[in-house]
């Protein structure tokens, strides 16, 4: 080794590999995402320029049809991609983080679907229910789906185990689906009412519903952040997090709770959207290394941006139609994930 | 009186009975050794006593202190415990996971403090680690790896160490580098070390203390050169053996028996003839 070689302090196998850089790259991710949001919010059937938007957010006026669809239809709907995006990413890097599981994401482990079953059984069997119910039953059905998928995944031999783990989501996942399924080809009436929820979808949320999911999955981003140090520490291993003098119990508690709200949150607003926690974190990593107190808060931005992006996708590739932005996120969501884990294996 | 024993020590998996009644005691300022054939309970013991395993009956003593009923981080201070085969996420970097063992000195009001870095910086010197600070410890042989989790386990700042198979998995020279580290912590820094070990001779060469397990309990215990007989390989590992003393330590060499080649000292295979260089045609 050469003298001039030494001082190597910079770590090259992430993006910012200098502590310096986090907090920047942290602000230009989000002023990022406020231009997507602005694309996103110039574009539908109607058109409208930016000046109008800009209008329509600071200086409304209601007899301004443009202005009311801005308000009523475009607004409601990026703000939901938003906390959506946000509430999946941030879930799948905390469970990635607490089950060492590269797989793990709540669509993956069977929490979006058993979030999803939750509220078409509660569309079902109620008719209609009030919009501030369906957060409660996505939350019901994401922990009753956690709780199942866990106890599966830790029967036999050896404990709970990433493979273990990821089959039992899978089986959970193909056994609800398969129900959900069974009732809206049963039911023409729920059926039409959610049809494209069950795909995962950004259409036609209304700010009621946005408002009323917001503050759960808010809290489940502050609580992600709290305990974001705790993931770190956990995902080096339960015995070391123990040796280390961790309450494992306590943080995969906490921990549950927060991936629950966030999952469920998600669910409930635009029905059940896969990828998003899959595949941002790992991006995450690759570009800030597995310190939590950084993964976490750059998985909310990354996720907005992805499900952002996607919508605006949904909306223009087959316009007038569109897409359901679940079915947008699979088309680009797949291929990455290929191309990422043939990445890996490289390494 | 020693800072960490057992008494009565009964450990359990669910309906397997792994330890029973245990006495134990933990000689300080030193190097211990637990060895055993597999599945004699020597890592349950280790899980035990460092709290990883709750027992099922008894209980084990840190300076008169039951370890249950201690906070987990005023344990950790206190006693730290690097289990078998750690792996660490993919991309975390040698100095991340050496700075995770200052968690226990750490909480919501005391976050990361100039000492936490001093100490840091400190295991990865003593380890001989800070040339890959930067590095993730995925793309580190194996022993570096394993030098590194030593290195956090070093941060904690513990009287105590314990490890369980420090070396297993390791190619033989990074075998002797991590003994050779422990040892190091032993007589430089008074750590007291208790490692399970696979190795009977590596044991002898390392421990000052060895205590024999055989289907949970504790079969002889004491000075390597003292405990390690011919019966007692017999007795705990169930095969007969030569006892010699090792060229290098002269501690005890335990040399097996076995079946394999027994007589061939005699055979021309060892007069030299074969290992002259083959000339290639």
């Amino acid at each position: 080794m050469t003298a001039q070689a030494k001082p190597i302090s910079k770590n090259t196998t992430r993006i910012l590999g200098s502590r310096a850089l986090l907090l920047p790259g942290l602000v230009i991710g989000i002023i990022l995402l406020i231009l997507c949001l602005l694309w996103s919010i110039t574009l539908g059937a109607a058109d409208i320029n930016t000046q109008t938007v800009y209008d329509a957010l600071f200086a409304f006026d209601e007899t301004s049809f443009q202005h009311l669809i801005i308000q009523t239809v475009r607004l409601p709907r990026v703000l939901a991609g938003v906390i959506v995006g946000a509430a999946l990413a941030v879930s799948g890097a905390i469970m990635q983080g607490l089950t060492r599981n590269p797989l793990a994401d709540s669509g993956i482990l069977g929490i979006n679907s058993g979030a999803a079953f939750a509220v078409v059984m509660a569309v079902f069997l109620l008719g209609n229910p009030p919009l501030s119910t369906y957060a409660f039953f996505g939350f019901i059905g994401a922990g009753v789906a956690a709780i199942l998928v866990y106890a599966l995944g830790s029967m036999g031999r050896g404990g709970t185990t990433p493979l273990k783990l990821t089959l039992a989501g899978v089986i959970l996942s193909a056994f609800v689906s398969a129900f959900t399924t069974a009732i809206l080809l049963g039911d023409q009436e729920t059926l039409d009412k959610i049809r494209f929820w069950t795909a995962g979808s950004l259409a036609g949320r209304e700010m009621p519903l946005v408002l009323q999911t917001a503050p759960y999955i808010l809290v489940g981003l502050f609580g992600s952040l709290v305990i974001s140090r705790q993931i770190t520490t956990i995902s080096l291993g339960e015995d070391v997090a123990k040796g280390l003098g961790q309450n494992t119990a306590w943080v995969r508690g906490i921990a549950a709770i927060m991936v629950i709200l966030l999952a469920g949150g998600a669910v409930a607003l635009a029905g059940p959207i896969g990828f998003v926690g899959l595949i941002v974190p790992h991006v995450v990593r690759f570009i800030v290394g597995v310190d939590y107190r950084w993964v976490v808060p750059y998985s909310a931005v990354l996720g907005a941006i992805l499900v952002t992006v996607a919508d605006v996708g949904a909306r223009i590739i087959i316009r007038p139609q569109e897409l359901p932005v679940g079915v947008m996120m699979a088309f680009v969501g797949a291929p990455f994930f290929i191309w990422l884990a043939r990445w890996k294996v490289k390494r | 009186m020693s800072q960490l024993n057992a008494h009565n020590l009964t450990l359990a998996y669910e309906n397997a009975l792994i330890i029973e009644g245990m006495e134990l005691t933990i000689p300080d300022g030193k190097i211990t050794a637990l060895v055993g054939p597999n599945g004699c309970g020597k890592s349950t013991l280790l899980r035990g006593i460092s709290r990883l395993l709750k027992p099922r009956g008894g209980n084990v003593l840190l300076e008169s202190q039951d370890i249950w009923k201690l906070p987990t981080k005023e344990l950790a201070k206190r006693l730290g415990i690097l289990p078998q085969g750690p792996v660490a996420p993919e991309g975390l970097t040698v100095h991340e996971l050496v700075a995770q063992g200052r968690y226990p000195h750490q909480s919501w009001l005391q976050q990361w403090s100039p000492e936490d870095e001093r100490i840091t910086h400190e295991a990865l010197e003593i380890t001989n680690v800070t040339e890959f600070a930067d590095r993730p410890v995925d793309t580190l042989s194996g022993g570096q790896r394993q030098r590194a989790w030593i290195a956090m386990t070093l941060a904690q700042d513990s009287d105590i160490i314990l490890l369980d198979e420090p070396t297993t998995f390791l190619d033989l020279a990074y075998q002797i580098e991590v003994l050779d580290l422990l040892h190091e912590l032993n007589v430089e820094r008074g750590k007291t070390i208790v490692m399970v070990l696979h190795d009977l001779n590596q044991a002898c060469r390392y421990a000052d203390y060895l205590i024999a397990i055989r289907g949970g309990q504790i079969n002889a215990q004491g000075e390597p050169s003292l405990v390690v007989t011919e019966n007692l390989v017999r007795e705990v590992f169930g095969i007969d053996c030569k006892i010699i003393p090792d060229p290098v330590t002269n501690t005890p060499l335990v040399v097996p028996v076995g079946k394999a080649r027994k007589g061939r000292l005699h055979l021309p295979s060892l007069n030299g003839k074969h290992a002259e260089p083959v000339q290639n045609p």
